[in-house]
C-alpha cells in the first residue's frame, strides 16, 4: 500500500467514526453499555437471571419491570413531542385514574368496567389537553401546565367522594396486568411490548405517522397541504392521555391505593428525558418510538444501579442529572466539534 | 391607552376584583394587613418569578428556579452551623446562582439544546445536591435573622411592609430598570419577539442568553435567601415545584411564553393573584388543600382565554 492510499483510508476511517458519533443511537447505547460495564465491576451477579417461584428474576428483570410505567408514559410523550408540543400532565393523569379506579371498586363496578372507566379517564385528560392546544391555540407547556397543577387536587377530591384520604383497593383483575406474570414473564413487560408495537404499526405503517411529523415539523404548512392540523393535534395528545392510564393502571395497582400526591411524582420529566435522550427534539418533527425506550432504558438502568452499587439513594438525582448532561452534550454538533478541534490540535 | 399594557392592566384588575371579593365575604380582609402578609408571604416567589419573567420574555423556560431555592437555604443554613454570618452566605449564594445561571445559559446557547432540558438537569442537580448535603431541616440560628424578621415599615392601617417584602419590592424596581431602560432589556425583547431577526440586527445572542440566565439565577438565589431568613432554616426539600408556581406567576402577569411579549412588572401581580387565593381559602377554613391546586388550574386557564379574547394580535404571532 502507497503512504498516500494508507492516509486517504485513515481519513475516510476518520470521517466513518465522526459520522457514527454523530448518530443519534450511539451515544445512548454507549452510556447504556458503560453503566452495564461499571455495574459488572461494582457489584459481580448483576447480570444474573434465575428463576424464582415460577418467574423471571434478577436485576436486567427488574430494570424492564420499572421501567414499564415511565417507557409506556413516553411513547405517548414521544408522539406529542413530535407534533411540537409536550405534555406536562401525565403525571396527574395518572393521578387522576389512581383515585378513579379506587373508588369505583369502593363503589362496587365489575372489575373490566373499571379498566375501561380508567383509560377513559386518560381519553377525556387527552381531549382536554388537545382541545386546549388544537382549538385554543394555547402554548403546550401552559395547557397542559392547567391539567398537572389542578389534576392532583382533583384526584384529592375524588378520595374526599367517600371519605379516607389514600385508599386502598384490591382487584384480581388489575394487579393480574400489573404485577403478574405470564409464564416466566411478568405481564405488564408483555403487555408494555404490545402498546410499543401497536403504537409503531399505527406510527410506521398508517399514514397518522407522516402527518403527525408533518405537524410537528411546520403546522401551518401541513395545513395548506390539506392534513388537518387540529385534528392531528388531538390525536397525539388523546394517544399520549391513554399512554398516561395505562401507566396509570399499572402503578395504582402496584401500591394498592390511591395516593394523587405522589403516585407518578416526575415522571413526565423522566419521560420528557426519556425522549430527548433518544434524540427526539423538542422542536417536533420526528418521532422515534424505539430510541424513546432505550431513553427510559437508560434512565431506569441508572436508578437501578445506583441502589445496587450500594451508593446511598440520595445520590440518584444528582449522578442522573450528570449522566443526562453527558449524553446531551455528546449529542451536541457544536460541542463534539470543539472537542475534536482541541484533540487535533494537541496530535497535530 | 397602548395595547400592551392591556394584560397588566387585566391582572391589576384580576387581582383588585379577588381582593374586593374577599372584603366582601370576609371582614377584615379588606386591609393592609393582609396585604402586608400577602406581601410577606409570597415574597421569594415573586422575586424568583421576576428572574424567570426575562427568562420567559427571550422565549426560554427555567424550570431549576424551586431546586436553587431549596439548595441556597441548605448550604446557608450549613454555613451558619460553622459561624457564617448570613448575609455572608447569603452573597455567596448570590453568586453561586449567578454562576450557575451563567453555565446553564451557555450550555442552552453553545450546545443548542432546549432550555427546558438543559434547566430540567439543572432542577435535579440541585435538589440531589441539596439531599446529598442533608435529609433534615437544619435551623438557621444566627441573632441577624430574628433582626431582619422585625424589620418592618408601617403602613397606613394596622399592616406592615416587612423585610422580604422591601427587599422583593426593590429587586422589582431594579428588575424594571433592566427591562425597559437598558440596551440588554432591548435585546431580551428582541430576542423573545424573533431569535433570526435580533441575531441578523447584531444582537449579541451569547453574551445575551448568558446574561439572561446568569440574572434569573441571581433572582431565584435571591429567593432562596430570602426563604431562608424568612423561615430561618435549610430544608431540602423547600421550593419543590416552585418552578412551576414562578412560571405561573409570570403567566398571570401577562408574560407570553412564546417571548417578547409581557412586563416585570405585572409578575408582582401575578404572584399575589396566586397568594391571595390561596389566603382566601384560609380564610373559608372549610376548604382544603386540593382546593388550592384545582383553583390555581382554573384561574391559569380563565386567564389565558381572557387573555386570548383581550390580545387579538396573539393570532398574528402562529402564523409568522
Amino acid at each position: 500500500m502507497t503512504p498516500s492510499s494508507s492516509v486517504e483510508a485513515d481519513r475516510s476511517l476518520h470521517l466513518r467514526v465522526r459520522a457514527l458519533a454523530g448518530h443519534r443511537a450511539v451515544w445512548p447505547v454507549v452510556a447504556l453499555l458503560l453503566i452495564f460495564a461499571i455495574d459488572g465491576v461494582v457489584s459481580p451477579g448483576f447480570f444474573h437471571i434465575r428463576v424464582v417461584e415460577g418467574r423471571l428474576f434478577g436485576n436486567l428483570i427488574d430494570i424492564l419491570y420499572r421501567a414499564v410505567p415511565t417507557a409506556v408514559v413516553a411513547l405517548g410523550m414521544a408522539v406529542v413531542i413530535g407534533t411540537k408540543g409536550i405534555d406536562l400532565s401525565v403525571g396527574s393523569v395518572i393521578a387522576i385514574c389512581g383515585a378513579v379506579i379506587t373508588w369505583r371498586i369502593h363503589a362496587g363496578d365489575p372489575h373490566w368496567l373499571i379498566l375501561l372507566s380508567a383509560l377513559g379517564v386518560g381519553v377525556l385528560c387527552g381531549l382536554w389537553n388537545g382541545f386546549l392546544v388544537a382549538v385554543l391555540d394555547i402554548q403546550p407547556i401552559i395547557a397542559t401546565l392547567i391539567l398537572m397543577v389542578s389534576g392532583r387536587g382533583i384526584g384529592l377530591m375524588i378520595n374526599l367522594l367517600y371519605g379516607g384520604t389514600n385508599p386502598s383497593f384490591n382487584s384480581p383483575l388489575l394487579q393480574g396486568l400489573s404485577v403478574g406474570h405470564i409464564g416466566l414473564v411478568p405481564t405488564r413487560l408483555i403487555l408494555g411490548v404490545a402498546i410499543f408495537a401497536a403504537l409503531w404499526l399505527l406510527i410506521r405503517r398508517t399514514a397518522l405517522g407522516l402527518f403527525l411529523e408533518a405537524v410537528g415539523g411546520n403546522s401551518p404548512a401541513a395545513n395548506l397541504a390539506g392534513v388537518d392540523a387540529r385534528l392531528v393535534k388531538y390525536a397525539a395528545y388523546l394517544i399520549c392521555g391513554l399512554c398516561a392510564a395505562w401507566s396509570g393502571v399499572i402503578l395504582a395497582a402496584d401500591t394498592h391505593t390511591s395516593d394523587p400526591v405522589s403516585i407518578g411524582l416526575y415522571i413526565e420529566l423522566d419521560a420528557i428525558l426519556a425522549v430527548v435522550i433518544g434524540g427526539g427534539s423538542l422542536s417536533g418533527g420526528r418521532i422515534y418510538l424505539g430510541m424513546t425506550i432505550l431513553g427510559a432504558l437508560v434512565i431506569q438502568t441508572l436508578t437501578t444501579s445506583i441502589l445496587t452499587s450500594g451508593l446511598p439513594p440520595e445520590y440518584n438525582l444528582v449522578v442522573k442529572a450528570v449522566v443526562v448532561l453527558i449524553v446531551l452534550l455528546l449529542q451536541s454538533n457544536n460541542l463534539r466539534g470543539a472537542l475534536y478541534a482541541g484533540f487535533a490540535r494537541k496530535t497535530g | 391607552m397602548n395595547e400592551k399594557y392591556l394584560p397588566l392592566a387585566a391582572t391589576i384588575a384580576v387581582f383588585l376584583a379577588l381582593f374586593l371579593i374577599g372584603g366582601f365575604l370576609y371582614k377584615n380582609f379588606l386591609s393592609t394587613l393582609v396585604l402586608g402578609d400577602i406581601l410577606a408571604d409570597n415574597a421569594f416567589i415573586i422575586i424568583a418569578a421576576i428572574g424567570t419573567t426575562f427568562v420567559i420574555l427571550s422565549g426560554g423556560i427555567d424550570l431549576s428556579i424551586g431546586s436553587m431555592i431549596g439548595f441556597v437555604g441548605v448550604v446557608m443554613a450549613n454555613l451558619d452551623v460553622v459561624g457564617w454570618h448570613p448575609l455572608i452566605s447569603g452573597g455567596l449564594m448570590l453568586g453561586f446562582g449567578l454562576l450557575f445561571g451563567a453555565l446553564q445559559g451557555l450550555i442552552i446557547d453553545f450546545c443548542e439544546i432546549q432550555p427546558f432540558i438543559v434547566t430540567l438537569a439543572g432542577l435535579f442537580l440541585l435538589r440531589g445536591s441539596c439531599f446529598m448535603v442533608n435529609l433534615d431541616s437544619v435551623p438557621i440560628r444566627h441573632p441577624f435573622v430574628a433582626w431582619f424578621a422585625g424589620l418592618s415599615i408601617p403602613l397606613p392601617g394596622e399592616g406592615e411592609l416587612r423585610s422580604s417584602a422591601i427587599v422583593m419590592l426593590v429587586a422589582l424596581a431594579v428588575a424594571i430598570v433592566i427591562a425597559h431602560f437598558t440596551r440588554f432589556g432591548a435585546n431580551v425583547y428582541a430576542i423573545g419577539g424573533d431569535r433570526v431577526s435580533a441575531a441578523l440586527m447584531g444582537v449579541p445572542m451569547r453574551r445575551t442568553t448568558v446574561a439572561i440566565y446568569a440574572l434569573g439565577g441571581v433572582y431565584s438565589a435571591l429567593g432562596g435567601v430570602i426563604y431562608a431568613l424568612y423561615t430561618s432554616s435549610g430544608y431540602p426539600l423547600a421550593g419543590t415545584g416552585n418552578e412551576l408556581t414562578a412560571i405561573a406567576s409570570v403567566v398571570l402577569g401577562g408574560t407570553l411564553l412564546t417571548g417578547g411579549v409581557g412586563m416585570v412588572a405585572g409578575t408582582l401581580f401575578g404572584g399575589m393573584i396566586l397568594g391571595l387565593i390561596a389566603t382566601l381559602i384560609d380564610f373559608n377554613g372549610s376548604l382544603n388543600g386540593a382546593w388550592i391546586m384545582i383553583s390555581g388550574g382554573i384561574l391559569l386557564f380563565l386567564f389565558i382565554v381572557m387573555q386570548r379574547s383581550l390580545v387579538g394580535s396573539f393570532k398574528l404571532r402562529d402564523t409568522t
